[in-house]
């Protein structure tokens, strides 16, 4: 079976593997990466709980090739907090409750911090618009709006980390 | 769910597709935002055994209004086309259509050429791409032909494209005074295929009349279907409610829809009648707005 060489720096490291072209990113990254924060949900790319970033765009890790993102970058979860300090979106969740489960969570925080990296101050409408791709089967998405609003006041108050920019 | 085994290339140009293309027949398939085509290779209803993807071709992400046309490459993205200004001040019904078409992660790979060359009658581009009377530019081994739209969708999953033939571009007329477009989209939820939905293109006179009308009906046959004679019903006439609801039923009697888990037919009917006289209406007010 063809395997091929891929190189890709995700969470600002850099990695190089040999797989299979038929190896979903979401897989690359869970299983052979072992970073376990990018969820699996219906693996039929309708819930967004995969969504990371590449080269700065959210997208559904399950329906993409790790072979495609060879030579690109890409942000999960694990990648948003910095020398132990929370992403301010990360803090957004945690202090206005975005989550119960918390199943969503991850995809949901990507989704977060690209539309905040493009739109610094979104209307709750935009915001909506934003994660109308991330299902959420707990929360009602009231909290997780509010999560997305700290954080885009918080960003906008300043000095903060710009992470998975394009 | 993993797809069945299939070998991968990357390349780097049209020619390099169409060569790849003509060398591997149908064994081959092109990947373009792969959000239509990976889900089947999931669910192995495609097993292609070799993927050319385009996406690193330079190029073909374009989007241009020059010679009285708008141009589109192949490779431009849904969230492209709805960022767009020119789109947006322009061609508004393609701005309608991309908005509505999946969800916001999906269009962030989606591309317009992948969208028209799936040849899913349940594709929203489509019915828009019929209203406009846009052409499909294909590269083959023997150089490019034009493809009208209404030559384009010959069943469900299946256009005029050939097996060695590479979608490069869509060619939109560009819109002349006094005329409007819309998409209007009856959805269950975001992401979720039409339930049914209508394009609708109109161009007014200096007196006011119907002088061209496209409509175009997504989902509501085994392939993408034009409206002619809602169309017909509409030249030459001055625009009015009652007319409206006229052509509107008449698009509707163009319908043959099939029941499933989005409704029985009737209703998909129903919708349909709606969503064409609602895209009627909003057409008719760009175009006014136009003048
Ligand atoms: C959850 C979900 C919801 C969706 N909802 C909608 C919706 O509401 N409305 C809608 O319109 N679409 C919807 N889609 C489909 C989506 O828009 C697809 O992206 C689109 O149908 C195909 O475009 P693509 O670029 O992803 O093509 P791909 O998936 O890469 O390709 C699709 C097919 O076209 C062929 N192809 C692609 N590009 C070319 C080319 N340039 N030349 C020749 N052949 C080519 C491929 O070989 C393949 O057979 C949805 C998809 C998902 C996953
Ligand atoms: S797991 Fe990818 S969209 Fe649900
Ligand atoms: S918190 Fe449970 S799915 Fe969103």
């Amino acid at each position: 079976m063809e395997t091929l060489p891929i190189q890709v720096t995700v969470n600002g490291r850099t990695y190089t593997a040999e797989v299979e072209p038929r190896l979903l990113l979401v897989h690359f990254l869970r299983d052979v990466l072992n970073l376990t924060g990018t969820h699996i949900g219906c693996d039929t790319t309708s819930c967004g709980a995969c969504t990371v970033l590449w080269n700065g765009r959210p997208v559904k890790s399950c329906t993409v090739f790790a072979v495609q993102v060879d030579g690109g970058e890409i942000l999960t979860v694990e990648g948003l907090e910095r020398d132990g300090q929370l992403h301010p979106v990360q803090e957004g969740f945690w202090e206005e409750h975005g989550l119960q489960c918390g199943f969503c969570t991850p995809g949901m925080m990507m989704t977060a911090v690209a539309l905040l990296n493009e739109n610094p101050d979104p209307t709750e409408e935009e915001i909506r618009k934003a994660i109308s791709g991330n299902l959420c089967r707990c929360t009602g998405y009231v909290n997780i709006v509010k999560a997305i609003q700290y954080a885009a006041r918080k960003m906008r108050e300043g000095a903060t980390v710009h992470v998975g920019g394009a | 769910m993993i797809p069945g085994p299939f070998r991968y290339r990357r390349v780097r140009s049209v020619d390099e597709a169409v060569a790849l293309l003509s060398q591997l027949g149908t064994d081959a398939k092109i990947l373009s935002g792969g959000q239509s085509l990976i889900p089947m290779m999931k669910f192995r209803l495609a097993e292609p055994t070799y993927l050319l993807d385009i996406n690193a071709i330079p190029g073909l992400d374009f989007i241009e209004e020059r010679d009285g046309m708008l141009h589109l490459g192949a490779l431009v993205r849904e969230s492209t086309l709805e960022r767009s200004s020119l789109v947006r001040q322009r061609y508004p019904i393609l701005h309608d259509t991309a908005e509505v078409i999946a969800d916001p992660l999906v269009r962030n790979l989606a591309t317009v050429g992948g969208n028209l060359a799936h040849g899913d009658p349940a594709n929203d581009h489509p019915a828009t791409m019929l209203a406009l009377r846009a052409q499909v530019v294909a590269r083959g081994p023997n150089g490019e032909r034009i493809i009208p739209i209404d030559d384009f969708f010959v069943d469900t999953f299946v256009t005029a494209l050939q097996p060695d033939e590479l979608l490069t571009e869509i060619r939109i007329p560009a819109p002349p005074p006094r005329s409007g477009g819309a998409y209007l989209k009856f959805e269950r939820k975001v992401g979720d295929y039409a339930i049914a939905a209508a394009a609708v293109f109109l161009a007014l006179d200096e007196a006011g009349r119907i002088t061209q009308a496209g409509i175009g009906l997504t989902n509501l046959a085994y392939k993408p279907l034009r409206a002619l004679d809602a169309e017909r019903a509409l030249l030459g006439q001055q625009p009015s409610e009652e007319l409206f609801r006229h052509a509107a039923e008449l698009a509707a009697q163009a319908t043959d829809p099939v029941s499933d888990l989005r409704g029985p037919a009737d209703y998909k009917r129903a919708v349909a009648r709606t969503m064409t006289l609602r895209a009627l209406r909003r057409a008719l007010e760009r175009a006014q707005a136009n003048a």
